[in-house]
């Protein structure tokens, strides 16, 4: 959640060289425009603070509250082929934990840990989506940009399935602009590029303290990821599986949101204006 | 005089230092170490590297503001030159500003200027985001969100157009030989119109991974479906030959058909009259060709038209030149003639003109002297010392 810092101090010479703190507003220069945030006036609104608290926090209470458990089982995830890895030879050393043993030479991937690895992601994804964050698709697949291209655009988030630049995320107030807002959270459908190495937005994002959600196959590295996911991502079944859960979760929760939203305008019919954030 | 300013000056002191307080003489001691230290700062330190900033920024309401100067302007302009405000179109403007500031200047684009600022501040794009920062383009995030998001629609539309090939399968209605897309004379758009268009900067290598995959749609049976897509990204070639202007056949009071054409070389000017009565005879000028063309070159210039067509007996010329000398006027009275003739040829004999180069102009005049050389390309004779 990005919480805009308002104030800073300001060390400033005053007159005759005496130092002086003064309380200065940010100014946020955005592309030729001043904009100068107002203070916080807590006591005008105290009732829409209190408001927004609670459709916060609520969601926090419960450890399901959206109920993903119920939107897969075990055997939709059999039946999509997401407990086939690679073979033998491509483990990763790292893998290991999560697999559930080899069958001529393939690895299978333990899916009671599958399932609730990504339980836990699919819930960590529709907190992100019901604060309002920013989610980012990442996938380097070729044969599978198109359908995570649609399914961000569906979700009403965003994608990139193309070729990484370096500065994306390290260098963005260069390459898109000052005062941009990075990703809240980067779901990566494939953690490897198109040469069979870490993708470089896992490393970006640890290095800027962005969460990650990662689909990691048996050939992968799940150490940087937040919330890996040991899976399949060569089937297209599989795929079109993370995809439509992805979008059931994000479309859910932002559903959520907006009822809670509603409620609670209803409950409190004196607040006029309710903070999204 | 320096004196006294000194004086002056260990008064003002003085004066700071006599007033009451401690604080107040710990000011005055920092404001005399301050005045009294010279702070020199190099201007070389206030110098901004103007190249790194890049091109300049223009924000939306500054555009705006121009945009309703412009036409307070321009109503403005019209009520000075005594015409309607409403109707006032560009070339009025254009007009009415080359009447009220004539200018001598070379370079077009140096001359006084009035149009509207889209015109003239090149396109930028504006924030990407909204209020609560979110982005608004959903790939927004690869850098590129216009180029991709081409590139994602393509796809989606071959993948329609695969899937609809599929289904014509399914049906056993599918055929090889259907209506081919009609592209007309028209090329794909070169990377700085697409550049122009998507308001973003292509590279080579996106470009022509553009053009393979439009070539791929369009490889595909049933690409008609999706024409007005392929069409916004290939423009319209203006046809290579335009349209011969062939001159009018005119009849005369007795009956005899005749047509007038013009024709120019390096400085000669000239204006011929061909008519059909069969004598073949010349004048130029109110002179007998014989008489104006003593030479055997020029006069076969001018009889080069008719004996390409095989029409040497049956016309009758009627010519004036001026301008140039000989050989010139001889060039474009045989231009001249080749362009009356059409008027009497069939459409086959006028492209075999065109192809002998009977109907084009000769492009070449004569080069100035440039200044440090002795003529146009020749050079002052080297010496080594």
């Amino acid at each position: 959640m990005p919480s805009v810092l308002n104030y800073i101090y300001v060390p400033c010479l005053g007159f005759l060289g005496l130092r002086l703190s003064r309380v200065v507003p940010i100014r946020f220069f955005c592309g030729g425009h001043q904009y100068a945030t107002a203070a916080p006036v807590h006591s005008a609104q105290p009732e829409n603070d209190i408001v927004t608290e609670k459709i916060l926090n609520e969601p926090l209470e419960n450890p399901d509250f959206f109920r993903v458990s119920e939107l897969f089982s075990l055997k939709d995830l059999f039946d999509a082929r997401v407990h086939l890895g690679h073979k033998k030879g491509c483990r990763h050393r790292l893998m290991e934990p999560y697999l559930y043993g080899c069958r001529l030479d393939q690895d299978i991937i333990d899916l009671d840990q599958t399932v609730e690895h990504l339980q836990q992601a699919l819930n960590f994804t529709a907190h992100i989506a019901y604060r309002g964050g920013i989610i980012l698709f990442v996938s380097r697949r070729r044969q599978f940009s198109h359908l995570v291209e649609c399914t961000a655009k569906d979700c009403g988030e965003y994608a990139h399935a193309r070729y990484w630049q370096g500065g994306l995320l390290t260098n963005a107030p260069v390459q898109y602009g000052p005062g941009v807002r990075l990703p809240d959270l980067i779901i990566f459908l494939s953690t490897l590029n198109n040469v069979f190495q870490q993708h470089v937005g896992i490393r970006d994002a640890a290095k800027l303290n962005i969460p990650t959600v990662g689909v990691v196959d048996s050939n992968c590295n799940p150490s940087l990821v937040t919330y890996p996911v040991p899976g399949n991502d060569d089937t297209p079944a599989a795929m079109e599986l993370y995809c439509r859960l992805f979008k059931m979760t994000i479309n859910r929760a932002k559903d959520k949101r907006r009822r809670m939203e509603r409620i609670y305008s209803l409950l409190a019919p004196s607040t006029k204006h309710i903070m999204a954030i | 005089m320096a004196v006294s300013c000194v004086r002056t000056m260990g008064l003002v002191l003085g004066k700071s230092v006599n007033c009451s307080s401690s604080l107040d003489a710990v000011m005055s001691q920092l404001s005399r170490q301050v005045l009294g230290r010279q702070i020199c700062v190099s201007c070389a330190l206030h110098r901004k590297n103007l190249a790194a900033a890049g091109p300049e920024k223009f924000t939306v309401e500054f555009i705006q503001k121009q945009a309703e100067e412009f036409n307070i302007g321009k109503r403005h302009l019209a009520n000075m030159m005594g015409e309607d405000p409403e109707s006032f179109t560009q070339e009025d403007i254009d007009r009415s500003i080359a009447y009220l500031f004539p200018s001598g200047l070379f370079d077009k684009k140096a001359r006084p200027l009035m149009k509207h600022p889209e015109e003239i501040f090149p396109k930028q794009r504006a924030i990407q985001w909204g209020a609560d920062r979110r982005p608004f383009h959903f790939l927004f995030y690869t850098g590129k969100q216009m180029y991709y998001s081409v590139m994602h629609e393509l796809y989606g539309k071959m993948l329609k157009i695969e899937k609809y090939q599929d289904h014509l399968r399914a049906k056993g209605l599918f055929s090889q030989d259907v209506k081919q897309i009609s592209l007309g004379t028209s090329r794909w758009f070169t990377k700085e119109e697409l550049e122009a268009l998507l308001v973003e900067t292509i590279s080579t290598h996106d470009y022509n991974h553009f053009i393979q995959l439009m070539e791929r749609l369009l490889s595909l049976p049933y690409c008609a479906t999706e024409v007005e897509f392929v069409l916004r990204y290939r423009r319209q070639l203006e046809a290579p030959s335009a349209k011969r202007i062939v001159p009018l056949l005119q009849r005369d009071e007795w009956g005899v058909a005749f047509s007038t054409s013009d024709g120019c070389r390096k400085t000669s000017n000239c204006s011929v009259v061909l008519r059909e009565c069969g004598s073949g005879c010349i004048t130029i000028n109110g002179q007998n060709y014989l008489h104006y063309f003593p030479t055997l070159q020029d006069r076969e210039q001018l009889m080069f038209p008719f004996q390409f067509t095989g029409m040497l007996g049956r016309f009758d010329l009627e010519c004036t030149v001026s301008g140039g000398g000989r050989s010139s006027q001889a060039g474009a009275l045989r231009l001249a003639t080749s362009r009356a003739l059409l008027s009497f040829l069939s459409e086959r004999e006028a492209e075999n003109m065109r192809q002998a180069g009977l109907l084009t102009p000769d492009p070449r005049v004569r080069e100035r002297k440039k200044p440090g050389q002795e003529g146009a390309r020749r050079k002052f004779t080297w010496n080594k010392r």
